[in-house]
């Protein structure tokens, strides 16, 4: 059952108030962190503040919405007023911003109750969350691991149960892969879907925010709280935004279901094509139509990603030069200062890809490398409109392999093969979900669902179908469970916490 | 090949000073990465539109009206350094007291 429902329920019954929930949730949190580090700020006092005011609405006879009183991470590049906002970079170590972005706005209006800032690459650029300038946040599943990334410290906290959903921003996979890693569901809404106002820009072309949670019903409640127009971002969608809960129909008998052929070949490893096989075959037994899809381009998603990416960072970190907030190196000319700030207050992955965007953009290299890339993300948005026009849905893997060890992969092109299945989706704009399909030696392995434009409906329906009817997200990391109402005593360290059933080093 | 005087003069351009080692490291790895992307001009896109935005939407216009920002002192409170109301930056000007 989704965590949301349950918690909603136990408020309108009035068996516990939004206060205790929120401090049993920042018990487990504090407790958690020092082998977590999910987080980069805790916001302890607001949470309690919005928790009381819920609590004040529910004295007062009022009805409360499902989002209500629900305890919440936000990845720490969604500004948040009065509240610092680092996207895990010294660049903006000590920022704190005049205003709040709308997803947040939006979820504090629904009641929401913010327990903190979640770490993250810096500047959302990585797949490890190992870019942060702050602290490695580990894999719940396994600490020695990484959680995934850009949105690890969000899937970690989910995962951990340190909230009850995040939200995150996915450009090249950034929600979906360390939902995979962490095995809870991410989506990725359709570029457009929801507003990117107080995001702090990475692609813009790319950027979306999405949210995360244990299960699909608490991701489509958390979508239904963030989705629609703002007239603050001029790339917003002036849609109707369907009811999401109304998708959630156990039901997919006659959905034409596409696998990606391209995406369960060579560069997949063994145990995630295993699985996602046996996923494969048990959306068929749910009476869904499997039909294999060919999409040749998406081979060149990854370098086509890579000119697209880094070019518009490069455009949007050049506002980081020192003057106005953030860092600033002291130097005797404001040339010399832009340098010298610029090469202090970015981490190598940041200046690496501010670097390739520099070169991708220079005098004579534009139709090279920009342009031609602009032209094949055109190719690969035509691979899935036309398997659009025979399918429902598109299903892969979300990832080729399981979380990896944390520091085991330096060389960056290795780490860029993590979002080879992710970022077609983003070329294209189109919504894409994560959610558990099976384990490998413990550490999860996701499924990757992905819709046309708008289709997010269609998506959650077949992810719920899908949920519904195995038991993969009812399985938990193996962390240890601090005691409910116990005072705190010494815990065993890491040795039996280990040990327990799932991990195997 | 990417050459080390290139690697310098795209630092030059993004604004960004780099160390020596930096300079190595980053004319191997963009060398690296430039190499991989390499594998597009194996593709025809002779006749192909690029996509500059994914979604076929009009852009938004509005009215362009002037409003006060009501918090000054929440943008200024994050300057490195202030006069009154106003940023403070080193010397642009060269040549002068």
């Amino acid at each position: 059952m989704s965590v949301i429902r349950a918690l909603h329920s136990q408020l309108l019954a009035k068996e516990r108030s939004a206060e205790e929930i929120a401090r049993e949730y920042l018990e487990r949190l504090t407790q958690l962190e020092p082998q977590l580090k999910s987080f980069i700020t805790i916001t302890e006092e607001l949470a309690l503040q919005q928790a009381r005011a819920v609590d004040a609405r529910i004295r007062a006879g009022e009805a409360i919405g499902p989002l209500a009183g629900i305890p919440l991470a936000v990845k720490d590049n969604l500004c948040t007023q009065g509240i610092r906002t680092t996207c895990a970079s010294r660049m903006l170590e000590g920022f704190i911003p005049p205003y709040e972005s709308t997803v947040t706005a939006r979820l504090a209006a629904a009641g929401m109750v913010t327990v903190g800032k979640t770490n993250l690459d810096e500047f959302a650029m990585g797949s490890s969350t190992e870019n942060s300038a702050f602290q490695r946040t580990a894999n719940p599943w396994d600490l020695t691991r990484v959680p995934g990334g850009s949105s690890g410290g969000s899937a970690a906290a989910v995962a951990a149960d340190q909230a009850v959903v995040a939200l995150g921003s996915d450009t090249g996979g950034s929600i979906r892969q360390p939902a995979a890693f962490c095995g809870v569901v991410g989506l990725k809404p359709t570029y457009g879907l929801v507003s990117r106002y107080g995001l702090v820009a990475f692609a813009s072309s790319l950027d979306q925010v999405g949210p995360f949670g244990r299960t699909v019903e608490d991701v489509a409640l958390l979508l239904q709280g963030i989705a629609g127009h703002d007239p603050m971002d001029s790339t917003s969608l002036k849609v109707r935004i369907p009811d999401y809960s109304q998708a959630l129909i156990p039901e997919i008998k006659g959905f034409k279901i596409g696998v990606i052929r391209e995406l369960l070949g060579e560069g997949c490893g063994e145990e995630t094509r295993a699985a996602v096989q046996a996923a494969i075959q048990h959306l068929q037994e749910l009476g869904a139509e499997i039909l294999e899809i060919d999409c040749p381009s998406f081979r060149y998603g990854l370098a086509t990603y890579y000119i697209i990416a880094p070019s518009e960072a490069s455009a949007n970190l050049a506002r980081y030069d020192g003057v106005k907030y953030g860092l600033r190196e002291p130097a005797d000319s404001l040339l010399s200062m832009y340098g010298k700030t610029r090469a202090h207050g970015f981490g190598p992955e940041v200046k690496r890809r501010i670097m390739i965007g520099t070169y991708a953009l220079s005098s004579g290299y534009y139709d090279a490398y920009y342009l031609k890339a602009q032209k094949v993300r055109t190719l690969i948005k035509q691979d899935f409109l036309r398997a659009f026009e025979k399918v429902d849905v598109l299903v892969s893997p979300t990832t080729p392999t399981p979380a990896f060890k944390i520091g085991e992969r330096e060389d960056p092109l290795s780490m860029y093969l993590c979002d080879l299945m992710t970022i077609p989706v983003n070329l294209a704009g189109l919504p894409g979900l994560s959610l558990p399909c099976g384990f490998a030696d413990g550490l999860p392995i996701g499924l990757q669902i992905v819709g046309n434009a708008l289709q997010e409906s269609k998506v959650l329906r077949v992810a719920y179908a899908y949920e519904q009817s195995t038991d993969w997200h009812r399985q938990r990391p193996p962390l240890e469970k601090p005691k409910e109402s116990a005072p705190a005593q010494p815990k065993a360290k890491s040795k039996s916490g280990k040990g327990s059933k799932k991990s195997k080093g | 090949m990417l050459k080390r005087e290139e690697v310098q003069h795209v630092a030059h351009l993004a604004r960004l000073e780099l160390t020596e080692e930096e300079e190595i490291q980053f004319t191997e790895q963009l060398a690296d990465i430039l190499a991989y992307v390499e594998q597009l001009k194996e593709l025809d896109t002779e006749g192909v539109e690029p996509t500059f935005h994914v979604l076929d939407m009009e852009l938004p216009t509005r009215p362009d009206e002037v409003e006060l920002y009501p918090d000054i002192e929440g943008i200024l409170a994050n300057a490195p350094d202030r006069a009154d109301r106003f940023f403070k930056v080193p010397r642009i000007l060269e040549g002068e007291d």
